[in-house]
């Protein structure tokens, strides 16, 4: 494999990567508060990259953006009160059926509002050809895009947990939820607080990977399942674990394109969440003895 | 009291003559199993809008011999296992008179035997020549079949001298079916296929494959046979990767959007196609010229988008469908016969002539090549 080769693939996988990380943080910051999955998460993302593009018809593109997640994060803080607020100690299966549920409703009210076409936001610099060469490889300035704003984002939701009160409010709640109620903490606004916050990350990253992989209104399912994947593989819970297992199945699935066929792409990926899930259902880098004390 | 009885039987006789009357205007039933969504919507949701279109024309000028048409579209998603349960529900449960579709391959070719076992005419807008070869006897298709494509593409290649190619395929029964009648074709025309790769039908990216073949220098030209939005995102990854080899497209490149979505890297895409997408370019002398400008005007004004061969198709399974049941009345079989026995019918694909042996009634010169020059289709010439 000639060095151009092998970055082009690496580049290409570090894309991949960093959206199912994207994804897969979204997740675990829901997981985290309320303990359940929301496989709503990928409908987060294509209503993202959406409502921008519709935006964007009336405003300058960061604008558009800006609007977009905003109004996502809207959407997800109204999905949380209509839908799980009121429910009152719901069991896992339940709450896996509602998400379920929602995605569902979701992606079919997008395909009422914007057709079944496929659409996407303009480059953010040049166009559909413009390239840019990293280390022989040659890649969309867009590529450039993803993966900083992700990167951003990963750094500042670390810096949100760690240094900000309500970032430590969101984390007291994921430690132990009786105990953050006892100090105070509102655990139920938390847990919107927590929608909105999931529904902003993958509405941000819609935007960005829309010139890329363009936006449809069923693309939500595919990465819902590539960033479970991931989750799970990071070990549940662990937003920096997703980041490093949702690199890592970006870099397999694009290194993989030089051995195996391109059509096993995404057997490889199912594969590995089910070997995962039998082997090590705690994930790579999670603790399997906090793990065993988790609901689900 | 005898007042009351009379009025009645003058009631009796009146909601009798009603339905004597009722039976005369009866509705033809037709069916249709369209992708109107997922990945192949952009096939099924214009040829379900031609159909809605043409149908309500139809019925206020008052039907066919004063019968009316009522549609049945059902949405299959390009899924042909709901293909399969739809074709059972239309001939079984609503017992249509005819099925118009499936818009992709590899749905017709499932539902193929359940049209025959049913005795249903079955009109696809789907490409694959394994539809009407073997001939079934109540299966037609209107697209321009592969085979033809194939050998249009090839013929284009050879006068550009290029003979090694890599052949970009998706998993779908259209990509499948075209990779094959490449295979197969390519040996005949001194083409050699240096690398095949399939992808999935809902790819949404594909340079780490563009740039594997990329590094292969021998290949010449690229063809890319896929009906989904990869069809754009091929085009775009690889320019992107300054791959800058000419990229042949199947015939499933006939529509703006795709165009739209690949942005300037559509630009000088060679695919073949009917001539639909150059209507009103053409010479006003073409026979089919009236039949594409008066379609392609229609179907613009009324939904406010640009027509493309898909919805095209439907157009011409629709009006061989009216003009089989105007020649030989609402009768299947005969209506069958008619079709099979159509000559000179001129649609948007081409000039159809059925036969006993061809259900699909095109011949070679139904294909042209087209290319793409500042956004917009043009007739491709070397």
């Amino acid at each position: 494999m000639t060095l151009e080769l092998f970055s082009q693939y690496l580049l290409a996988g570090v894309t991949y990567g960093i959206i199912y990380a994207i994804v897969g943080i979204g997740f675990n910051i829901i997981y985290n508060t309320t303990g359940i999955i929301n496989f709503a998460q990928g409908e987060f993302v294509m209503l993202g990259g959406m409502i921008a593009i519709s935006m964007h018809q009336w405003l300058p593109l960061p604008l558009a953006i800006v609007a977009a997640v905003l109004l996502v994060m809207l959407i997800g803080a109204l999905v949380e009160i209509l839908f799980i607020r009121w429910l009152d100690r719901p069991s896992v299966l339940r709450m896996i059926i509602i998400t379920i549920g929602i995605s569902i409703l979701v992606r079919e009210a997008a395909l009422h509002i914007w057709g079944e076409g496929v659409r996407s936001l303009p480059y953010f610099v040049g166009n559909e050809i413009t390239t840019v060469r990293i280390m022989g490889a040659r890649v969309s300035p867009q590529v450039l895009w993803v993966i900083g704003v992700c990167t951003v984002m990963v750094l500042a939701l670390s810096l949100f947990f760690k240094y900000t009160l309500q970032g430590k409010k969101m984390q007291a709640c994921a430690a132990n939820r009786v105990a953050a109620t006892l100090c105070g903490i509102s655990t139920k606004n938390m847990v919107t607080l927590s929608f909105m916050l999931s529904a902003g990350i993958g509405a941000l990253a819609g935007c960005v990977m829309s010139p890329i992989t363009y936006s449809q209104y069923d693309i939500g399912t595919g990465l819902a399942i590539k960033g479970f994947t991931v989750a799970i593989l990071g070990g549940l819970g662990s937003s920096m674990a997703a980041v490093a297992a949702g690199l890592l199945l970006g870099l397999i699935e694009s290194f993989s394109v030089s051995v195996v066929p391109l059509a096993f792409q995404d057997a490889i990926s199912i594969s590995l969440l089910l070997a995962i899930l039998f082997l090590r259902p705690h994930g790579l880098f999670g603790n399997k003895d906090a793990a065993d004390l988790k609901e689900f | 009291m005898k007042r009351s009885v009379t009025a009645t039987i003058i009631m009796l006789a009146a909601s009798l003559a009603l339905s004597v009357s009722m039976a005369c205007a009866e509705t033809i039933k037709i069916g249709a199993i369209l992708a109107m969504t997922g990945p192949a919507s952009f096939l099924g949701a214009p040829e379900a809008r031609t159909l809605e279109m043409l149908a309500e024309e139809l019925n206020a000028k008052g039907g066919i011999g004063g019968n009316k048409i009522e549609l049945i579209i059902k949405d299959s998603g390009g899924n042909p296992e709901k293909a399969i349960s739809f074709a059972k529900q239309l001939i079984e449960e609503e017992k249509v008179f005819a099925i118009i579709g499936p818009s992709t391959s590899g749905e017709t070719l499932k539902i193929k035997q359940i049209c025959e076992d049913g005795k249903t005419i079955l009109l696809s807008c789907a490409a694959a020549e394994q539809i009407v070869n073997p001939v079934a006897k109540y299966v037609f298709k209107t697209p321009q079949k592969d085979s033809q494509v194939v050998q249009a593409i090839f013929e284009t290649m050879k006068a550009n001298k290029i003979s090694k190619i890599a052949v970009l395929a998706s998993n779908t029964g259209f990509g499948q079916a075209g990779k094959g009648q490449i295979e197969k074709q390519a040996p005949e025309s001194g083409i050699q296929v240096l690398a095949t790769e399939v992808y999935d039908s809902k790819a949404t990216d594909l340079s780490a494959i563009v740039a594997k073949l990329a590094a292969n220098k021998e290949i010449q030209a690229v063809i890319n046979w896929s009906i989904e939005p990869a069809q754009a995102i091929v085009l775009k990854n690889a320019r992107q990767a300054g791959w800058n080899v000419p990229i042949y497209q199947s015939h499933g490149f006939g529509n703006i959007k795709y165009v739209e979505a690949a942005g300037v890297a559509a630009e000088g895409v060679i695919f073949p196609a009917g001539r639909l997408l150059i209507a009103d370019k053409l010479a006003d002398k073409h026979p089919q010229k009236a039949v594409l400008v008066k379609y392609t005007k229609d179907y613009e004004t009324k939904f406010k988008e640009e027509a493309s061969t898909f919805g095209g198709h439907a157009y011409d399974a629709f009006k061989i469908l009216c003009r089989g049941i105007e020649q030989a009345g609402a009768n299947k079989e005969k209506v069958r016969d008619a079709i099979e026995n159509m000559k000179g019918f001129v649609g948007t694909a081409g000039v159809f002539n059925f036969s006993p042996t061809d259900h699909n009634g095109l011949g070679q010169d139904s294909v042209t090549m087209l290319t793409v020059k500042g956004g917009n289709f043009v007739e491709y010439k070397k």
